[in-house]
């Protein structure tokens, strides 16, 4: 199976370990990545708050490259970055004159055919084969964290429940891990504040920290390089609000998965973390016994 | 035929400002057929109505053009005018000068050569118009009332009183529907069961109604005032006249761990079971998925406990036919799951609860005597938190009606916990206060003020479990939308009320619509608000909308006020407008060549077959055959039929053909 695939900046710097595990893990399912010829920055947190075509033209140019290589479905890792451009698709999907604006304004032709995928909307598709080729189950209680862009706004991502998402729970179950119910799965990180307010940054990642620590979990589980961020990078900041040290490690899906699958660790980035990555030991397996109540 | 008078109305102004009225019955003395016309100011009126018939008498007319108002209106009227001066009523066409004609148009020449036009086309049909009978219907003078729970009980014994026979049928193994499980009702505050209990035995002991619990229709056929019904008798694999109802059985039985439903889960039951202590008929009914002796063929305790040798392991269901001339269905409704609500928790919180689970913690006869408790530990929670408009006004995850019922039944719980427990704390999340009701705002200002109910406005985005409490995260937009977060230890959620399962299946069977939620549809929202689109249809109850019990009770009267009507008539008299299909000599018989298209395009399934015999009784051919007790006269049938062998009494195709032509 091929893909499109478009990295975006932070796969590139501040996340590689998450390109790194991303393409680990595909390779591994036999999915080939086709990177989408000269892209260009999605234009982040910045070009939608100083110019609206700005924004629009710089997603956009990124759809029309993928159209011009000839592919229908692009994975996007990042969690803006898919927003961004699951957004400029909608917003162009009903609307053939802004089309042609656009498409004007970028140089490019643009239909709209090209579909934008998160990362869990494509391992999902997977699932079975992860499962069928789990080498060290991962057996361990974690936190499913899906932060705001996921999963919402609904009519733009057109995936999972905005409420309270499952795919990553499910992904996780199927590789032996149990995820815990707890208070913020969606909750916001602080994003990117981690910048210009740090302390507001260390206060909304605190309390995702804080219950999942309180919740015993071993690991929290993201999708998100921004959220990694908050809660990797931002830990001492983090750990100081909350007057506690927490050592919890914060995992992307590709690795937790990737580890359970029996890859390396190096290829999976882990020795990139701030919070290094140690993992208690597995949980027992738990054996179901059937009983049959036959009491007459 | 051609001695046709024509008579113009002016209708005031209305018709008269821009038509010339006059010019217009000049140009229809020229019109072939037309021996008399003249034009006058208000037709409909006493004198307009003489003019008409004395002209009748004068020139001998055998048919009659009114140009004037709409039909819908007048009709009726002008039908009757010639039909006192002796002519059939179905001689007397209408044009419609008014909304066809002068309302839409200036004044103008070509405005009144329309109105020329709108005359001749009626005068070209009246000319073959032919005399019509009204068709007579006989009427079975028995009601059939679906569903037991107090619409149903309101509208059996509304009627029964009224002297006819009812037969009443409830899929449950009891009367009593969602009010018996309730608590105490709005906005008194009156017990639910205490007012219930007395008409369910009413019902049971009245010689004009005939009960028929653990039964569901299974077949409709026939017409208003001749309804065939087949009801599925399921089998209690009880003997009904040998039971006492001393409830020996029920103790006896090892099948322990099933699901009540009538607490709504919150406690089990056995296999055989009597669904509540005041039940009507005090019988119980053995449940096979869960019977041993059916799923294991190896118990027979309830048999060796039984001392009149009630249980029948081999009863089979049983199909009766009855015969009926109104039906009025009261199915009610069914609460939504919460499993839709999984930020809300349930599913993996035992103590998030739907509305009508809470009815029954509230309950005298529920699972803890009336005392508030939670299923988690069975203890009493001191701070509850109660979530209206779950799934209800929400397009997005539940129903976009409001469920209507909640605002008050929430008030209520609220209220209640706040009387058994005094040191409590309850509160609400709410969109709107929906208290439009005799004494209902009262209700809720008194919940809010003299109890100390906090209501909270704005929606929960979430409910977790922290440290063996629920957090319920919302917000307070009455404070600009600051966050809320209440610990509580129950959370209670108003869920949507949703049609009953198995309405749109039994709507098929009784040929009514559904609304886009699957509600049953009324006739008409404002005029026919009990009436269905199948005449003899009635509606009573939640199975129409979501509606709380006084307007339920009030709506189940007023459909047996309709039954009564209809069933102290001697027959039925119908517009004679239905279809027929033509007969010719043998060895045609009919333009009919059996195709049987006509049937299934027909909206009202009254095209059926009939057999042409010959003087041995052998069949020649089968043609189709219309019902004139169901057809409505749509004229349907009229253009599927490929051979035209259809025809619309009062609607020929030459007639409308007649008309066409002459334009």
């Amino acid at each position: 199976m091929r893909i499109g695939y478009y990295p975006g900046c932070s796969l590139k710097s501040s996340a590689r370990e998450y390109e790194e595990s991303v393409r680990a893990l595909c390779a591994a399912l036999d999915l080939e990545l086709v990177e989408i010829p000269d892209w260009n920055c999605c234009g982040a947190s910045s070009a939608h708050v100083m110019s609206a075509d700005l924004a629009l033209g710089l997603r956009t140019r990124n759809l029309a490259q993928a159209e011009a290589a000839g592919l229908d479905e692009v994975l996007t890792p990042c969690a803006a970055c898919f927003s961004h451009l699951a957004e400029a698709r909608m917003e162009l999907a009903d609307n053939p004159n802004k089309r042609q604006e656009v498409a004007d304004f970028i140089g490019l032709p643009y239909s709209g055919r090209v579909r934008v995928l998160n990362v869990l909307a494509v391992l999902d598709r997977y699932r079975d084969r992860i499962a069928a080729k789990v080498k060290n189950p991962f057996r361990y209680k974690v936190a499913c964290y899906y932060g705001c862009l996921l999963v919402r706004p609904p009519e733009v991502v057109q995936f999972d429940r905005p409420e309270n998402p499952q795919s990553m729970d499910r992904l996780l179950e199927a590789v032996g891990a149990k995820p815990i119910p707890w208070a913020c799965k969606t909750e916001c990180c602080g994003a990117s504040f981690s910048v210009t307010r740090t302390d507001v940054v260390a206060n909304l990642s605190g309390r995702i920290v804080a219950d999942a620590v309180k919740r015993n979990a071993a690991a929290i589980v993201v999708a998100c390089p921004m959220c990694q961020s908050n809660l990797d990078l931002r830990r001492p900041e983090i750990n100081q609000q909350l007057e506690q040290e927490h050592g919890i490690p914060v995992l992307y899906i590709t690795q937790a998965l990737g580890l359970a699958l029996g890859i390396d660790p190096q290829q999976l980035g882990l020795q990139r973390h701030l919070v290094p990555v140690e993992l208690p030991e597995p949980e027992p397996e738990v054996v179901t016994a059937d009983d049959d109540d036959d009491d007459d | 035929m051609s001695r046709v008078g024509v008579f113009v109305c002016h209708c005031g102004e209305n018709i008269g400002s821009t038509v010339d009225c006059p010019e217009v019955a000049e140009r229809c003395k020229q019109m072939p057929g037309v021996v008399h016309a003249e034009d006058y100011k208000y037709l409909c009126s006493n004198p307009g109505q003489n003019k008409i018939k004395q002209a009748i008498k004068d020139h001998q007319l055998e048919g009659v053009v009114v140009a004037a108002c709409s039909p819908r209106m007048h009709e009726p009227t002008f039908r009757r005018a010639v039909t006192d001066a002796g002519m059939n009523a179905y001689l007397c066409e209408v044009a419609n000068l008014r909304e066809h004609c002068s309302w839409v148009h200036e004044e103008a020449d070509s405005t009144t050569e329309k109105a020329v036009d709108l005359v001749r086309l009626q005068l070209e049909k009246v000319k073959r118009n032919k005399p019509l009978q009204p068709i007579e219907v006989p009427i079975t003078k028995t009601a059939l009332v679906i569903g037991g729970g107090v619409a149903g009980i309101q509208a059996a014994l509304d009627i029964a009183d009224s002297g006819h026979k009812v037969i009443l049928v409830e899929r449950s193994p009891a009367l009593g529907g969602h009010m018996a499980q309730l608590s105490e009702t709005f906005p008194t505050l009156d017990c639910s069961q205490c007012i219930l209990t007395p008409r369910m035995v009413d019902v049971s002991r009245h010689p004009n109604i005939t009960l028929m619990t653990y039964s569901e229709v299974e077949h409709l056929d026939g017409f208003i005032g001749n309804f065939k019904a087949t009801i599925r008798k399921r089998a209690r694999k009880i003997d009904e006249e040998l039971c006492t109802g001393c409830g020996e059985c029920l103790q006896k039985c090892p099948s322990k761990d099933i699901s009540d439903g009538f607490n709504e889960g919150l406690t089990t039951r056995r296999a055989i079971y009597v669904p509540f202590t005041q039940a009507v008929p005090n019988i119980p009914v053995i449940d096979v998925e869960n019977c041993r002796h059916y799923q294991k063929k190896k118990c027979d305790r309830c048999v060796k406990a039984c001392p009149t040798k009630a249980i029948s392991f081999n009863q089979q269901d049983e199909l009766i036919h009855v015969d009926v001339g109104a039906i009025v269905v009261a199915t009610g409704y069914k609460v939504m799951s919460t499993e839709k609500f999984p930020e809300y928790g349930y599913g993996t919180y035992p103590d998030v609860i739907t509305g009508l689970q809470f009815e029954r913690y509230a309950s005298a006869s529920g699972p803890t005597q009336g005392v508030i408790k939670r299923p988690s530990d069975g203890k009493e929670p001191e701070t509850v938190v109660f979530i209206a408009c779950s799934g209800s006004r929400d397009a997005a995850k539940g129903v976009k009606y409001c469920s209507k019922i909640c605002c008050m039944y929430t008030a209520k719980h609220a209220m209640l916990l706040k009387h058994k427990n005094h040191n409590s704390k309850a509160y609400v999340f709410y969109m709107d206060i929906r208290a439009a009701g005799k004494n209902y705002d009262e209700f809720v200002r008194r919940a809010i003020e003299e109890d100390g109910v906090k209501y909270i406005r704005g929606r929960v985005s979430r409910v977790y479990e922290e440290d063996g409490k629920l957090v319920v995260k919302g917000a307070d937009t009455l404070l600009g939308g600051r966050p809320v977060e209440i610990k509580a230890d129950l959370v209670v959620l108003a869920t949507a009320s949703l049609p009953n399962d198995g309405q749109s299946e039994l709507a098929r069977k009784l040929h009514v619509g559904c609304d886009e939620y699957g509600f049953l549809a009324e006739a008409h929202p404002k005029l026919k608000p009990v009436e269905t689109n199948t005449a003899g249809i009635y509606l009573a109850g939640a199975c129409q909308s979501p509606r709380d019990i006084p307007e339920t009770v009030a709506q189940a009267s007023a459909a047996a006020a309709k039954v009564a009507a209809l069933l102290s008539r001697s027959h039925l008299t119908r517009e004679p407008i239905v279809a027929e299909v033509n007969r010719r000599p043998a060895p045609l018989h009919s333009d009919c060549t059996g195709c049987f298209l006509c049937e299934s395009a027909c909206p009202y399934r009254a095209i059926g077959q009939e057999e042409i015999l010959d003087r041995d009784g052998i069949v020649i051919k089968t043609i189709a055959k219309i019902n004139p007790g169901l057809c409505q006269g749509c004229g349907t049938c009229v253009a599927t039929c490929r051979t035209k062998a259809i025809d619309l009494h009062g609607f020929s195709n030459e007639q409308i053909f007649a008309e066409i032509m002459s334009l």
